[in-house]
């Protein structure tokens, strides 16, 4: 994917030049091995700055939210599906927008790679399928498909689903994934085992908000554990808070969430909360055969009603 | 200053005799991360470890610590009376410390032990805790620990510091609770003081020579604030950020909180809990206004605290000793190194014409 930049850099050029938009939303070289920073553009000189590889996994849906100007943004599968759910729920107009589509193969996830290494990872080099580190004393290769993010080695949706140019020719989506795993282990557990499960799941939890920050879908201008007056949510560590805030977070992604890993990825403790959002994600498929974001023209199925609708989780 | 050496062969045995006087923390591994934890008994701090993915604040200055209990239950006699949480102020060690967070909480210490207030919850507890250090022999390529007023081997805020030299540590015993606590393991091989000074200076010497990041901080105290305040970069600089905790929370040196009261039925507690300049609420008046309702705002307060409002006040440089946490933790990659050479090298002048 490292050769998409002179694509990309031509296109923000060209578009800022013109006139067509005011700003470019993308990467800029991280300051650390494995971290590509958001950043935006408005000169037409310093779009040399952008660059693209596979830690661009951040998802940029989540720079649109409320602003005026009229913006280019880089977009991959996941975060061309936020910005149609975006769109769809007038957090910033399609007519704001251009969007140039990056067909994504899959962003590598520095946990997973630092937690195979021992040492400090000092340099990353990507060839096309593998991903050379190195630190002091050692080097190590993997497979790319190794080290993807979780949400990425279950990506089917790699190519976006809304652009007005690409800056590569669409990729192949990956075949007969198996999306639901966890999910469905996780379901066949008795009530007792689930909610030990979510126990230690969340037990490292430090109320940081990451997860919720870094998800395109969470703007609301006041989030539920932020109200004061009255307060809804305890603001300790407290078990009990903590499991109110991931569990009504999740719902409120209900039929939204792309499984973009965004809250995964920005968690600073490790947390895997996105079975949450992917269990509700599954339901939305069986129940309603919705998939989030792919497209302009139709109703998420919870702002919606159909005669059909299945009723099978009244009781 | 006294210097004991111990064979690693000693070592256990020494925690096993100190966890009877003390209660002992030290970093452990925890999937992929080392935190500090209380050790169990025969449990052994991982002295191979690098850094802690959160800083030991939390055995000072806990995430969520409770104040008060009370009753809101009208027919006892103390309802609605504030009644003082139970604490624990019995001596604690912690094994293992690297200095530039022992040196940490030197300076949240400013912040909680001043000469018109001292906070009881954290003097105590500070002041209940023998810091044990570890030289720090290879440093992250993210530390800047020694621009940042502090090193791998710096002795302030320490009680002992330990080099690491294969088969044993060198001791240096840095004050009477070190001494104290040495006298306690049964660590006695005293050495000669000279020699040793001379040896831990060579692996001062190497591990500094090991730190690959510095920021400039010489010019942050002639600054203007109100320039560096209405400087142009903070807009390009807040841009990625979002305003989650993680660096607030992974600090060593954030110490800002919030009080809480919370009730479940009749009881109450008043917690003091962590809190964060990156949230909305830390500023949210009760009128409804919110002087830093903009996440520009609140990224630029985090950073004129560290580097201008606390040099300022305190003249005696920076509120950061380089650990490199939340440049590591930082889920959108913002730097505090890029951040501090923004603000120390700005000039108002030059940027007085808005570029072409």
């Amino acid at each position: 994917m490292t050769g998409y930049i002179e694509k990309i850099r031509e296109i923000a050029a060209r578009l800022l030049t013109d006139g067509t938009v005011e700003m470019v939303i993308g990467f800029r070289k991280g300051t650390v091995p494995m971290m590509n920073e958001p950043f935006f553009v408005k000169n037409p000189l310093e779009v040399a700055t952008l660059v693209w590889d596979s830690n661009c996994g951040i998802n940029l849906a989540n720079y649109l939210t409320d602003r005026k100007e009229k913006i280019a943004v880089l977009a991959k599968g996941c975060d061309s599906r936020n910005i149609v759910t975006h769109i769809i729920e007038n957090k910033i107009k399609r007519e704001q927008l251009y969007i140039i589509g990056v067909p994504c193969k899959g962003m590598i996830d520095r946990q997973r790679i630092a937690g195979r290494v021992d040492g400090e990872i000092l340099k990353v080099v990507e060839a096309e399928e593998r991903v050379v580190v190195s630190g002091r004393g050692f080097e190590k290769t993997f497979d790319k498909a190794d080290v993807l993010q979780a949400n990425c080695r279950l990506c089917i949706h790699r190519n976006p689903v809304l652009y007005d140019e690409l800056a590569a020719e669409l990729v192949s989506e990956q075949q007969d994934v198996d999306r639901y795993v966890e999910e469905r282990r996780i379901e066949a557990m008795d009530v007792q085992q689930r909610w030990a499960y979510f126990d230690e799941l969340l037990a490292s939890c430090i109320r940081c908000y990451a997860c919720r920050n870094a998800c395109p879908l969470c703007y609301c201008p006041t989030c539920f554990v932020d109200e004061s007056r009255p307060q809804w949510v305890g603001k300790s560590i407290d078990p009990i808070d903590t499991r109110t805030f991931h569990f009504l977070r999740a719902y409120h992604c209900a039929g939204r969430c792309t499984d973009c890993g965004a809250c995964e990825r920005a968690c600073p403790v490790g947390i895997n909360m996105r079975v949450f959002t992917k269990k509700l994600e599954k339901d939305c498929l069986e129940l309603y055969g919705w998939e989030a974001g792919m497209s302009l023209d139709q109703r998420p199925p919870l702002d919606t009603y159909k005669v059909d609708d299945p009723e099978i989780f009244i009781k | 200053m006294k210097f004991v050496k111990i064979d690693k062969k000693e070592w256990a045995a020494g925690l096993d005799r100190l966890s009877a006087a003390y209660r002992l923390f030290g970093p452990v591994k925890e999937g992929n991360f080392h935190e500090f934890k209380a050790l169990d008994a025969q449990e052994r701090p991982d002295m191979a470890y690098v850094n802690t993915r959160r800083s030991p604040k939390a055995l000072i200055y806990p995430q969520s610590e409770k104040m008060f209990e009370f009753s809101l239950d009208q027919t006892r006699a103390d309802h609605h009376i504030l009644r003082e949480a139970g604490k624990d102020y019995t001596a604690r060690a912690v094994i293992g410390i690297r200095p530039c967070d022992a040196d940490a909480f030197r300076l949240v210490q400013k912040n909680f032990d001043t000469p018109e207030y001292r906070d009881p919850y954290w003097v105590q507890a500070y002041e209940a805790t023998t810091l044990v250090g570890l030289g720090c022999s290879s440093p992250c390529s993210t530390c800047f620990c020694t621009t940042a007023g502090s090193g791998p081997f710096h002795e302030a805020g320490l009680d002992l510091l330990l080099a690491d030299e294969g088969s044993g540590y060198l001791v240096k015993v840095l004050s009477p609770k070190g001494e104290a606590l040495v006298q306690a393991a049964g660590w006695s091989d005293a050495t000669a003081a000279e020699a040793a000074e001379r040896r831990l200076q060579d692996l001062r010497g190497e591990a500094e020579a090991r730190i690959v990041s510095r920021v400039p901080t010489a010019k942050l105290k002639d600054q203007k604030t109100n320039h560096l305040f209405d400087a142009p970069f903070w807009q390009e600089v807040a841009f990625s950020c979002i305003n989650c905790g993680t660096c607030t929370y992974v600090c060593p040196t954030c110490w800002c909180f919030d009080l809480q009261d919370e009730v479940s039925g009749k009881d109450g507690i008043r917690y003091r809990n962590w809190d964060s300049c990156m949230f909305p609420l830390f500023t949210h008046h009760g009128s409804g206004h919110n002087p830093r309702s903009q996440k520009t705002q609140r990224v630029r307060q985090r950073f004129m605290h560290k580097l201008k409002y606390f040099v300022d006040k305190y003249d005696n440089g920076i509120q950061c000793v380089g650990c490199g946490r939340c440049i590591r933790l930082c889920p959108v990659n913002i730097d505090i190194r890029r951040v501090c050479n923004l603000m120390n090298h700005f000039d108002a002048t030059a940027c007085a014409i808005p570029a072409a």
